[in-house]
């Protein structure tokens, strides 16, 4: 009973957030003040919900990608056959962490043009952290008396570890994705400014001219479709880590 | 004696290998928007440089690939970033033709390889030394004095971006103080009032979960959207509010860029002093409590003391963060370094847009070491395990 008033919310903003996108017009007389007379309240170069659509296309390639790589070489550093790299893939996490999505996508665009791929690239590589953090913490902090019984039970490594180890790892993994994702969406707004089809093109477009109901409508699409995958990826690490038996 | 394989020596070998022999070190333009022709390491540098660099890079194969001392690989990763640093400025002289000053010659993905092998030895040879915080700061120092010396020394003049940096020198300065100013300027505003938010949400508990989450929700707004939404409030209390445009409030410019960034520091300051007041030891407290001190006197002498290191990690947060986001604020001109990034996008100048990023991922990487490093030191004081 305790969650019912949140999950009304956020299904209420969830329908309001697809009323928006499909028909866009009903929303016009609340948009309407905040523009001059003459301008329009609701963005009119494109599609919104294509626009929606493609941001979150972006954000998904880039995150799964993230996530392979990042949980596949969290692996690597936590078997005894990787220790080597594990003092310097934690400094790396360090260091990466430092570089400001901006700078990254600017740096991509050199080596790989306008459009979508610098900002794939930058959401990639700036996903990549959290995941792996998490991933490896995730896979090092296993109660020892559960990896020893496993090891008891005759597995072998690999059962021990899609058996044991990544079931048990994973609420703390998911939370490093549903991070990454949060920071992909925010993010991918400013691959607008390397021509990338996301919603910071409606951001931007406000404030070429100077149309406040532009930039709060972008901004709010992102920050709702933010909010609501937070929440379910919360609720999802609920449910697998009640499972996994933690709390 | 027997020889030991180093697993990360060899991926860092191959590293090594394809950036001195399949990779171009350095690129030639004749002008700065045109696109750039690879030179390779021989052609790049003078003869006797480039041989030496060839063979050099061997050597330093053959010793990351074996077991060596951590020390050793350490001044070997030095030592060689130094002389790539060197080599790639007497290159630009080597390419560009004689008063020639439409030519530009920048690093390219040879040099840029080498250099990220050579300061993947490093660091990790710095990762297996766990050096001391000061040691580790101190450390930092010598490589910013080692590469202000070369920009002083002008090594470096030949290359394309300080071309760059040569043509608008004034105006990087007025940027640089301004970017400057909107991070650690933002960040004092929220330690001003996240402190005393954080201790109050940790003393009253009602209000607690409603703060963070408003703040919560602050942080998933783009930032060029929160950028762009304080434009109008301000443009309005601008007109209406009499000595406010006087102060230097204005719809545009650095006053909204400066509120948002303080919107996005809240977060982390409020809830790591938050968390950090929350994991002072009940026994401190009632101890604290026993000899009589005063609920003030508590906070000061015992609670923020204690939870001064977890503080001081949002702080760290929130200063990396800012540094990042304050090239946002060129979009809605703010400044900052962003404005050398958005130009150069604009004119498809990479040299313009690596004059912006280079110096705010340094900032950003400088403050990050340094902070640690604080942090470090002061969970040392409190008594607590790093």
């Amino acid at each position: 009973m305790k969650r019912l008033l949140p999950n009304l919310l956020r299904l209420a903003a969830l329908l309001v957030l697809i009323a928006f996108l499909v028909q866009p017009a009903l929303f016009e007389p609340l948009l309407k003040p905040l523009v001059q007379a003459n301008a329009p309240a609701v963005y009119n170069q494109g599609s919104l919900l294509s626009l929606t659509l493609s941001h979150l296309a972006t954000v998904f390639a880039a995150t799964l990608a993230a996530t392979i790589v990042a949980v596949g070489l969290a692996i690597l550093v936590t078997r005894p056959i990787g220790a080597e790299f594990l003092p310097l893939s934690r400094s790396l996490v360090n260091i990466g962490q430092t570089f400001p999505p901006v700078a990254v996508l600017a740096l991509a665009v050199p080596a790989v043009g306008f459009g979508e791929k610098p900002t794939l690239i930058a959401l990639f590589l700036y996903g990549l952290l959290p995941i792996f953090e998490n991933a490896m913490t995730g896979l090092s902090t296993l109660p020892p008396a559960i990896t020893e019984a496993a090891r008891g039970t005759g597995m072998t490594a690999w059962q021990r570890l899609t058996r044991v180890e990544l079931p048990l790892a994973l609420p703390v993994i998911l939370a490093g994705i549903r991070l990454s994702v949060v920071i992909s969406l925010a993010t991918a707004t400013i691959g607008s400014t390397v021509a990338a089809k996301t919603l910071g093109e409606v951001i931007i477009a406000g404030l070429q001219s100077n149309n406040l109901a532009f930039v709060l409508q972008g901004g709010l699409v992102v920050a709702v479709l933010a909010v609501l995958i937070y929440d379910t990826f919360s609720a999802l690490e609920r449910v697998l880590s009640r499972r996994a038996g933690r709390i | 004696m027997t020889f030991r394989i180093d697993k990360l020596g060899v991926v860092i070998a191959v590293l090594l290998a394809y950036g001195a022999f399949l990779a171009p070190f350095a690129n030639f333009r004749a002008n700065r928007i045109v696109p750039g022709e690879a030179r390779g390491i021989l052609e790049a540098l003078p003869v006797g440089l480039g041989a030496a660099l060839v063979g050099f890079t061997v050597i330093a194969i053959v010793v990351v690939v074996l077991k060596t001392p951590t020390v050793f690989r350490l001044l070997l990763g030095l030592a060689a970033l130094l002389a790539l640093a060197i080599l790639v400025g007497l290159s630009a002289g080597h390419l560009t033709p004689p008063e020639n000053t439409y030519a530009r010659v920048s690093p390219a993905s040879g040099f840029w390889l080498l250099s990220f092998a050579f300061a993947l030895v490093a660091a990790d040879a710095l990762a297996r030394l766990r050096l001391s915080p000061l040691a580790r700061v101190a450390l930092l120092a010598a490589v910013a004095a080692a590469a202000a010396g070369l920009l002083m020394s002008g090594a470096w003049d030949g290359l394309s971006i300080l071309k760059e940096y040569g043509s608008r020198a004034d105006s990087f300065w007025l940027e640089a103080g301004r970017h400057v100013v909107l991070a650690l300027g933002s960040l004092v505003a929220a330690t001003l009032v996240g402190l005393p938010l954080g201790v109050l949400c940790h003393r009253v508990e009602a209000l607690r979960a409603g703060v963070l989450n408003v703040l919560n929700i602050i942080q998933t707004i783009p930032s060029i959207a929160l950028f762009g939404l304080l434009i109008a409030p301000l443009g309005w209390i601008a007109v209406h509010v009499p000595g406010a445009a006087a102060l230097g409030i204005r719809g545009i410019g650095t006053a909204p860029a400066f509120i948002a960034l303080f919107l996005y520091s809240l977060l982390p300051v409020v809830a790591n002093t938050v968390v950090g007041l929350a994991g002072v030891p009940r026994e401190a407290n009632d101890a604290a409590r026993g000899i009589g001190m005063t609920d003030g006197q508590r906070l000061f002498r015992v609670e923020l003391p204690l939870a001064f290191p977890v503080i001081l990690t949002g702080i760290r947060i929130v200063l990396v963060q800012n540094i990042g986001l304050a090239t946002i604020a060129a979009l809605i001109g703010g400044g900052g370094f962003g404005v050398f990034v958005f130009q150069g996008i604009g004119q498809t100048a990479m040299d313009l847009v690596l004059l912006g990023a280079v110096p705010t991922v340094a900032l950003a990487f400088a403050a990050a070491i340094v902070l640690d490093a604080a942090t470090e030191l002061s969970n040392r004081k409190s008594g607590r395990a790093a």
